[in-house]
């Protein structure tokens, strides 16, 4: 702090300090604050709050526990998070290897821009193109039936769209990080391994993928986060059978009008997604701050 | 090497799907504007037109959550920029412990999935009687926001050559004189820079926007709700007009950008 002030004179510090106060205090510490305590509160009409029955317990978590089909919902959402997350990491890998070490400077510069274009477009957009697509008489459909593969239209709409849409939806996030890290991967390496007789897949397995482990962990922990916070894929492209977290918590708020409940769903994946995160970091041996990079 | 030739052929395959996989999607969306089908589709075409444009343009409540969306985006360039440049020099005058701690502390709404950052801000606003609208939508897309401007200035202040600020103070300029004269005008590339990932990212915001609007409509939950409630091309026509404004931002942006490090 005593250096803020030296270089920028107390006045403009003091506006400086202010402004990011400002910020985490009451922009990022107070609401999650409140958050948890109205997660161990019990939704009370507003005559009894401040009475007997509102006293802290962890009941509104336990119900999580205890309801078998928000359990189901909120184990799967784990589950298909990491799988999309997986599959995102398949899809991205061997371009962003390409790109790394094999492209030239044209070519890379031309694929950066051709992967960039898609996310200047917004995400609902983005579910949107897939809605399209997938949609019981859509382009997709018509084509398989055009060329006789399928007789009757598919419904692709479920757990398939949901995860066709995140994985397009999140590319980049995947593959920018893997691409920094392999790019820092020296040529030679790769060519050493070669000349010693290693296979194509020796050389991705014991060289190319431990070297780019940071940019992969992270890749991977953005893609989970992003995936098990999503709201808006799996209210567009799922179907009934396909419920997200993200959904029951939304009607928790704003259809069954309990936001106790409500908060202690959205802390739980808070608290699932802060997990994630620094495990994943902490095996990968990642340092938290070379993961906004 | 045949092995050699097999690998190369599936790898150029991999190449092409990647690429159909990845413009597939927005091309079959554009080109379903202009087909007469009621329902958004390429397949059968059904005629060519130009009247969903003419639909969407004719659509009140797509001006007013257009209207709300710029508005929103305005205001949160105008919190984000200042308090991200703050954070910025604040981080970057810390001690190294301090300094790492303070780091994590302040990129962790990155990693916060924005449904959270949403219902917090929704619940403790509640607290204090104000409820769902453009306020909060500012305050809580603003808490993420600002991460992004932090890095995009500390990214810049990492090249500044403090003699400057040195020289500039032993010439006699006060230190508000120096900031406004030598430092703000070698962060503003990251500013501009900053301020229009600021107004994307608040456009296009929907899991932290949608706890926290209220009665307000945006236009992502704009389009959302259309594509529940009864879809056609007329979607399709507005999202075409937000793509090609987003291709041309892009391609101003990297413009601009080569031209500043050429």
């Amino acid at each position: 702090m005593g250096e803020l002030r030296t270089r920028f004179g107390t006045g403009l510090s003091t506006v400086f300090l202010v402004l990011v106060l400002f910020w985490l205090a009451g922009m990022v510490l107070a609401p999650n604050l409140m958050m948890i305590d109205y997660a161990l509160r019990p939704n009370l009409p507003p005559a009894a709050l401040g009475g007997p029955d509102d006293t802290y317990s962890l009941s509104n978590i336990l119900y999580l526990a205890g309801e078998p089909t928000h359990r189901a919902i909120f184990i799967k959402t784990i589950w298909a998070s990491g799988l999309v997350a997986l599959v995102t990491f398949l899809v991205c890998y061997p371009i962003a290897f390409w790109m790394a070490q094999r492209a030239t400077v044209g070519q890379l510069s031309i694929a950066l821009l051709l992967i960039i274009i898609p996310f200047f477009i917004n995400e609902v957009l983005r579910t949107l193109a897939w809605f399209i697509i997938l949609s019981y008489r859509g382009p997709l459909n018509s084509v398989l039936m055009n060329i006789g593969l399928i007789d009757a239209p598919i419904r692709w709409q479920g757990d398939g769209g949901v995860l066709a849409a995140m994985v397009y939806a999140y590319i980049l996030f995947m593959l920018l990080p893997i691409y920094n890290a392999i790019e820092s991967l020296e040529k030679a390496q790769v060519e050493a391994a070669r000349d010693l007789g290693a296979s194509p897949l020796r050389i991705h397995t014991r060289v190319v993928i431990p070297h780019a482990k940071a940019g992969i962990a992270t890749g991977f922990v953005f893609t989970f986060m992003l995936a098990a916070g999503s709201y808006v894929a799996p209210s567009l492209l799922g179907s009934p059978g396909s419920r997200w977290f993200t959904e029951i918590i939304y009607n928790w708020f704003f259809e069954g009008g309990d936001w106790n409940r409500g908060a202690a769903y959205a802390l739980v994946l808070l608290v699932l997604c802060l997990t994630v995160v620094l495990v994943t970091l902490r095996l990968a041996r990642v340092n938290l701050a070379d993961v906004a990079k | 090497m045949s092995a050699e030739r097999i690998f190369r052929a599936i790898f150029v395959l991999y190449l092409a799907a990647f690429a159909i996989y990845l413009f597939a999607p927005l091309m079959i969306m554009a080109a379903a504007a202009f087909n007469e089908s009621r329902f958004p589709t390429v397949i059968p075409w059904q005629g060519t037109t130009l009247s969903w444009f003419s639909t969407m343009w004719a659509d009140e409540t797509m001006w007013q959550s257009l209207w709300t969306s710029l508005l929103v985006a305005a205001c949160v360039v105008a919190v984000v920029v200042p308090v991200g440049t703050a954070a910025a020099l604040v981080l970057t005058s810390l001690h190294a412990r301090a300094r790492s701690f303070a780091y994590a502390v302040m990129v962790s709404p990155l990693l916060t999935p924005g449904v959270v950052i949403g219902i917090s801000t929704l619940i403790l606003w509640r607290q204090l009687g104000v409820g769902g609208g453009v306020f909060l939508i500012v305050l809580a897309q603003s808490t993420f926001i600002i991460c992004y401007v932090m890095l995009m200035v500390m990214a810049r202040l990492q090249r500044f050559d403090r003699t400057q600020e040195e020289a500039a103070l032993g010439l006699g300029a006060s230190r508000i004189m120096v900031f406004r004269r030598v430092l703000l005008p070698f962060l503003r590339p990251a500013l501009l820079a900053s301020a229009g990932l600021a107004v994307l990212q608040s456009v296009e915001n929907y899991n932290t926007t949608l706890f926290v609007r209220g009665f307000e409509t945006p236009l992502t939950v704009f389009i959302a709700t259309k594509v529940r409630t009864g879809l056609t091309p007329a979607v399709n026509a507005l999202a075409l007009v937000i793509i090609l404004a987003a291709i041309a931002g892009a391609v101003f942006y990297e413009l601009a950008r080569r031209r500043r490090t050429a």
